[in-house]
């Protein structure tokens, strides 16, 4: 994985010794609130319904073990025991005290990591696939191109305060799992008909309260001009992008109002110009940087096989593990979605197992996914009996991965100050309706996304089953969206009608897919039946 | 003062919230100070905005505004369920909030 150079570690020192004076003036009273709030957030720190929470950010989903434990130890040292693992990738903790937020950051500095752009209209966090360079359908590794995007966005003077936050995704392989299309800017790693590596790029593609697929902009840019192209998409936007109105100032609405032609057509232009300032690095820096990506050291000749002689076991490679690209290996995916569970919550021995089996078993890495689950991506096959049978007893092998328990959810109104609903509470309620594991394997890939307020943070609109939590008055109410998907068939889920309470929600899901169940045709997953029989019928079932 | 807040009958108080400055803790304004607890709140009727201003002056507290509550025998009631939930701590970490011994302490919430 990358290692900062000396200017890439100067750089975060400088920042968080700058920021704790920043800390110190607050709190003497030098600087009002409203001056310190745009600092801060600049620093990941936000304040949220009962504390500070700290955002820190996770570069495309990708964590050592040392990086890892030291995740575990800010839990266990300045927050109350554990973290949540977000949507974006990141790490977020939500009891942390305003003074002690310089520490922490200093001693997440020590292992490369910081809280920069988690906030703010800047490019945030880069995401991708959480099977980048392990997986056996990709055409290449996209980490490193976030990376270097990582390094071209970081500080970037000219798109420090863009009209919107601005969120890219980097994906590598035809499947999509980093939802590329609902993202401002999305790149697919492919090769065109002459076999040179590009990027098909997707601009304007978004959830919240305007959801959007992004079109595609660009079919194909050679990979030594991604960087002068994104450039050239982010000038456009920064220039008429709007400023006036916060809810129509993310480039999806742009692209939309001014249509995808007319955008690209400026793109274009922009690029030509953009292209002469000889911004994109040479060959031999992205090739410096892959040399951090690169395959760590496989073992050839190993058997591919796995003996899958005990029947827990084998529903759990079933379900929570991929291919891998390398023979005798495998990717293995951690869920963070028990039963009755806080979808993507850890707690800090948690954290340290997994860093523990990293460092053991997968070549001392480890992934977030967008999902909230955790991968350990390159698992010798003949390890996993003994993997499985450590996280099984560190309540780590929950056997549910895109299965109708493995829930996404925000926050929500338990800890977040912009949600109208709770999320987890329902996430819980649902898992534990279906707990039962036949009935789960029975009903297939079912995504089930939960949202507490509009801006979409548990990606609702992307929900096989969604469900968007909003105020009615002062109670928390609960619509039903079906239809959605994040992956490369993307697709807005729609709301099915009135909304409902808690108990009620839970109730008209139930009913949603025991519809299903009755038209499916074999192998039908839930989206699949949606899209062949429409809406009616489970509107009828629902409020029939 | 209205005859209800929300859904409920008792008296409709305003009290005054915020978070501490350094520990980002939510308190209440007890009339002479800062609680953890809303018990404590006392009702500051249309005096709360002076009182938010010099006390965020004086960087006790952080972010105050004044909310509707409901006045019961235990004390205020937030009108809304945000502000009971900042009151009480998130429902779904009992552990975690500020009355961790008390099983039915969820039960104000919702």
């Amino acid at each position: 994985m990358y290692r900062y150079d000396e200017y890439d570690q100067q750089i975060v020192d400088t920042r968080v010794e700058e920021f704790r004076d920043q800390v110190n003036r607050r709190l003497a009273g030098e600087m009002t609130e409203d001056q310190f709030k745009p600092l801060r957030l600049m620093n990941g720190l936000y304040l949220q319904l009962h504390a500070y929470m700290l955002r820190v950010a996770v570069p495309y989903g990708v964590l050592s073990s040392r990086q890892m434990r030291m995740l575990a130890h800010v839990a266990r040292k300045y927050d109350k025991g554990y973290g949540h693992f977000t949507t974006r990738q990141n790490i977020q903790y939500n009891w942390i005290k305003l003074a002690d937020a310089p520490d922490i950051l200093a001693e997440l500095a020590t292992v490369q990591m910081h809280a920069i752009q988690t906030s703010g209209n800047c490019i945030r966090n880069i995401s991708s696939d959480q099977y980048a360079g392990a997986a056996a359908d990709e055409v290449g590794d996209p980490r490193p191109y976030a990376e270097l995007l990582r390094q071209w966005s970081t500080f970037h003077p000219e798109f420090t305060y863009l009209p919107r936050k601005f969120k890219i995704a980097v994906i590598g392989s035809e499947d999509d799992r980093a939802a590329i299309q609902l993202h401002d800017i999305g790149l697919q790693l492919r090769r065109n008909e002459e076999g040179t590596l590009g990027f098909r790029v997707y601009v304007g593609g978004g959830m919240g309260r305007t959801p959007m697929i992004a079109p595609v902009i660009r079919d194909f840019v050679p990979v030594e001009d991604y960087v002068s192209y994104l450039e050239a998409c982010l000038r456009v936007y920064n220039r008429y992008g709007r400023r006036d109105n916060i809810y129509k100032a993310r480039i999806k609405i742009l692209v939309h109002e001014i249509g995808a032609d007319e955008y690209r057509r400026q793109v274009e232009e922009e690029f030509l110009h953009v292209k002469q300032l000889g911004i994109d690095p040479p060959a031999a820096e992205l090739e410096r940087i892959a040399g951090f990506f690169a395959d760590p050291a496989f073992e050839d000749g190993l058997a591919d096989d796995v003996a899958l002689d005990d029947p827990e076991f084998a529903a759990w490679v079933d379900q929570n593990t991929h291919a891998h690209k390398k023979p005798g290996y495998i990717i293995v995916n951690i869920s963070l979605k028990p039963v009755d569970g806080i979808p993507g919550d850890a707690s800090a021995e948690q954290i340290d197992i997994v860093a523990d089996l990293a460092e053991r078993y997968s070549f001392d890495e480890v992934r977030v996914t967008h999902a909230q689950n955790l991968v350990l991506p390159h698992v010798k096959k003949a390890d996993l009996k003994t993997l499985w049978q450590q996280l099984k007893a560190a309540g780590l092998a929950s056997a549910n991965l895109d299965l109708v328990t493995d829930i996404i959810a925000c926050p929500g109104l338990d800890y977040c100050s912009l949600a109208n609903a709770r999320s987890i509470p329902l996430a819980q309620d649902i898992t534990r309706r279906f707990a039962d594991p036949a009935r789960q394997k029975d009903l297939g890939e079912l995504k089930i996304k939960i949202s507490g307020c509009i801006n979409a943070c548990g990606h609702h609109h992307a929900g096989h089953i969604g469900i968007l939590g909003v105020d009615r008055k002062g109670e928390e109410n609960y619509q039903l969206l079906l239809g959605g998907s994040g992956a490369e068939d993307a697709s807005l889920a729609k709301i099915i009608g009135p909304g409902f309470t808690e108990t009620g929600v839970v109730d008209a899901l139930e009913k949603a897919i025991e519809t299903y169940r009755t038209l499916r045709t074999p192998g039908e997953r839930f989206l699949d039946t949606y899209r062949r029989v429409g809406i009616q019928p489970f509107k009828e079932a629902v409020y029939g | 003062m209205g005859g209800g807040c929300g859904s409920f009958r008792g008296a409709c108080v305003k009290i005054l919230t915020g978070n501490d400055l350094k520990t980002g803790d939510v308190i209440w304004w007890t009339g002479n100070g800062w609680s953890r607890h809303v018990a404590e709140a006392v009702d500051v009727g249309e005096h709360g905005e002076a009182i938010a201003a010099a006390e965020e002056g004086a960087r006790r507290v952080n972010v105050p505004y004044v909310i509707s509550a409901e006045q019961g025998p235990d004390g205020p009631r937030p009108a809304h369920i945000k502000d009971r939930i900042r009151a009480l701590g998130p429902t779904v970490r009992p552990d975690l909030s500020i009355r961790p011994a008390d099983p039915n302490a969820g039960n104000w919430v919702i």
